[in-house]
């Protein structure tokens, strides 16, 4: 049942994002910056903890989790150190992805050669 | 011709692309893509007989891998040609723009290439990504200390 | 007698065409054309490191054919002209560190075949020269890099996309006789029609190739009847249809019209999208294909119009609109 959950929510917000890609100028780089922001806000009155609740990695995986997470480290944060828990907090669900992304980019060009 | 006649020329010409069709593909690539991570959580979950939020960060950096590595093998990008926001829009698209800027810029050396290259494309996510759990978080946080 | 303009247009006597020499990538020697090419290679590295040098060998083997064929060495050649779609146009400066002679760079995005040539022909006919080798380059993945996208990112190309064309053309120009001529030249005016999609440059370029076809045929008191066959540059499949529209809705009887980016691929099979573009486009078409027809005397006379696309990836962030520009030449038999 999780599968399918998940396989409806990834594929809904993806399928947005395709209709917003085809029907306006706006480039990868543009929609997915306005996810992010969308995911941010969905945090704002817990509305995207809901969807990983229902929706699980179907949730999770969109970059809008990753608004959803940097709000969520910043919001924890702000329990223990008030105002600059924002600042602290905020990459502690994100580190995970991102030192993994910049990692393997790395190596990746280390490694490989572009091909056209 | 002026203009506006010209706008109205060329969009009565225009090639329609594939609009129904590429829709159904995100859909599709985007919910298998989803299915996959779900399988993913759930096996870490039982290796680390952990919860869901703590397997969550060991899923991203397995598919932030695999997307790196498909890039360099120059396989993704045939696949987001079908896929579309199936594969931009999963944290899988991060990771290939990251890669794919950096393994591009290979030729330019590792400080000058690679190095000032990698957040070329992803930069922008990471950027508003900050700026507005920022805002919000501060929107936020003074919900609590007046609300 | 030094020939005056007309117009925006020359009539030239004295320049002819001495030899060529084309190289491709790819997907241009597996295309139709393929066979025509002097040379094709299997990759976009041509055994370089980068896509940036492996452009500028492409380029380097175009001449050495070009020269090769007429037992030139490159000193015996008085001026290089030539041009590509790098910032600084890189291939032919760094190429141009290797000759010894003097150097003009010259830039029309994908016009710049039809510029070089104009500019080296113009140079003969005054009486200035006696040989001149315009020389011109494009490369998919150079341009990729520098204009759209890394190549190896994930993204889904839109239906109004172009394919930039991979080769490098070298011709030798002069006033001694041969076969084919260059037998006139329309310089063209930058025409920006409010076109703002980096993505769809057939449909920014195309007004810029009308108001050119239309002031050659005014200037010279021509038509399309006076053309065994008139290409423009890279409108490719949308372009092309778009301009054929416009001059039929001003009266123009459109016969023998093609375009040089649709000649370039099989656009049914190969993965092109609306056709080809660059500046080795309408280079490989015209000097590789079209060259060899005048020559056997299938063609008497041809007009190619190159066009480009003048846009900068900086201003196109900045909202502005792309201007576009086409230059025209005319090859004839030589009676």
């Amino acid at each position: 049942m999780n599968y399918i959950m998940a396989f409806l929510f990834s594929g809904f917000v993806c399928f947005l994002a395709q209709m917003i890609y085809d029907n306006s100028k706006l480039t990868p780089g543009h929609i997915t910056s306005l996810f992010v922001v969308l995911g941010s806000f969905l945090d704002l009155f817990h509305i995207y903890d809901k969807f990983v609740e229902i929706f699980h990695a179907g949730a999770l995986i969109p970059i809008t989790s990753f608004g959803h997470s940097l709000m969520h480290g910043a919001m924890a944060a702000t329990e223990e150190y008030g105002i600059f828990g924002i600042a602290m907090g905020m990459f502690d669900l994100t580190a995970a992805g991102i030192s993994a992304a910049i990692l393997f980019s790395f190596l990746v060009a280390i490694i490989f050669k572009p091909k056209s | 011709m002026d203009r506006k006649e010209y706008d109205q020329l060329a969009e009565e010409l225009k090639p329609s692309g594939h609009k129904v069709r590429n829709g159904l593909n995100a859909f599709l690539y985007g919910g298998v893509m989803g299915a996959i991570a779900q399988g993913v959580l759930e096996l870490f979950m039982n290796i680390y007989h952990c919860s869901e939020k703590d397997a969550t960060p060991m899923m991203s950096i397995t598919l932030v891998f695999v997307a790196c590595l498909l890039t360099g093998l120059g396989i993704y990008d045939n696949i987001a040609k079908h896929a579309g926001a199936g594969t931009f829009i999963p944290i899988t698209g991060f990771a290939n723009s990251m890669s794919s800027s950096a393994l591009d810029s290979k030729s330019e050396g590792l400080i000058l290439g690679i190095g000032s290259n990698m957040f070329k494309l992803g930069g922008t996510v990471i950027t508003y990504g900050i700026v507005s759990s920022a805002l919000l978080g501060v929107i936020r946080y003074a919900f609590t200390l007046f609300g | 007698m030094p020939s005056h303009f007309l117009g925006n247009s020359v009539k030239l006597d004295n320049v002819y065409i001495a030899s060529t020499g084309t190289t491709c990538g790819p997907l241009e020697f597996l295309g139709p054309l393929g066979s025509y090419f002097d040379k094709g290679y299997d990759d976009y590295h041509c055994g370089e490191k980068s896509f940036e040098q492996a452009e500028r060998k492409m380029l380097r083997d175009s001449l050495d054919i070009c020269l090769k064929r007429e037992k030139m060495k490159p000193k015996d050649v008085d001026i290089y002209v030539g041009g590509d779609l790098m910032n600084q146009i890189t291939t032919v400066n760094y190429l141009a560190r290797e000759l010894p002679q003097p150097f003009l760079g010259i830039y029309s995005a994908c016009s710049s075949f039809c510029l070089s040539m104009a500019v080296a022909s113009l140079m003969i006919e005054g009486g200035f020269i006696d040989q001149a080798v315009s020389m011109v380059s494009s490369h998919n993945a150079t341009a990729e890099r520098q204009y759209r996208y890394p190549v190896e990112y994930g993204v889904q190309k839109k239906a109004t996309t172009t394919f930039t064309a991979t080769g490098a053309i070298s011709t030798l120009l002069s006033n001694k006789p041969s076969d084919v001529r260059v037998e006139s030249v329309t310089f063209g005016r930058v025409i920006d029609y409010s076109q703002d999609d980096p993505n769809d440059m057939g449909r920014a370029m195309a007004p810029a190739a009308y108001d050119t076809i239309t002031t050659h045929f005014q200037d010279l008191k021509r038509s399309f009847q006076d053309y065994d066959l008139v290409v423009t540059g890279d409108l490719s499949t949308y372009g092309h249809k778009i301009l054929k529209e416009m001059m039929q809705r001003n009266k123009m009887d459109v016969v023998r019209y093609n375009d040089c980016g649709c000649m370039l691929y099989d656009l049914t099979k190969q993965e092109v999208f609306q056709g080809g573009s660059g500046c080795a486009c309408s280079g490989l078409v015209t000097m590789g294909y079209l060259y060899p027809l005048l020559k056997e005397g299938k063609y008497k006379r041809v007009l190619i119009v190159a066009t480009g696309a003048l846009l900068s990836p900086v201003m196109t962030a900045q909202k502005d609109t792309i201007p576009c520009i086409a230059h025209a030449i005319s090859l004839e038999v030589v009676k």
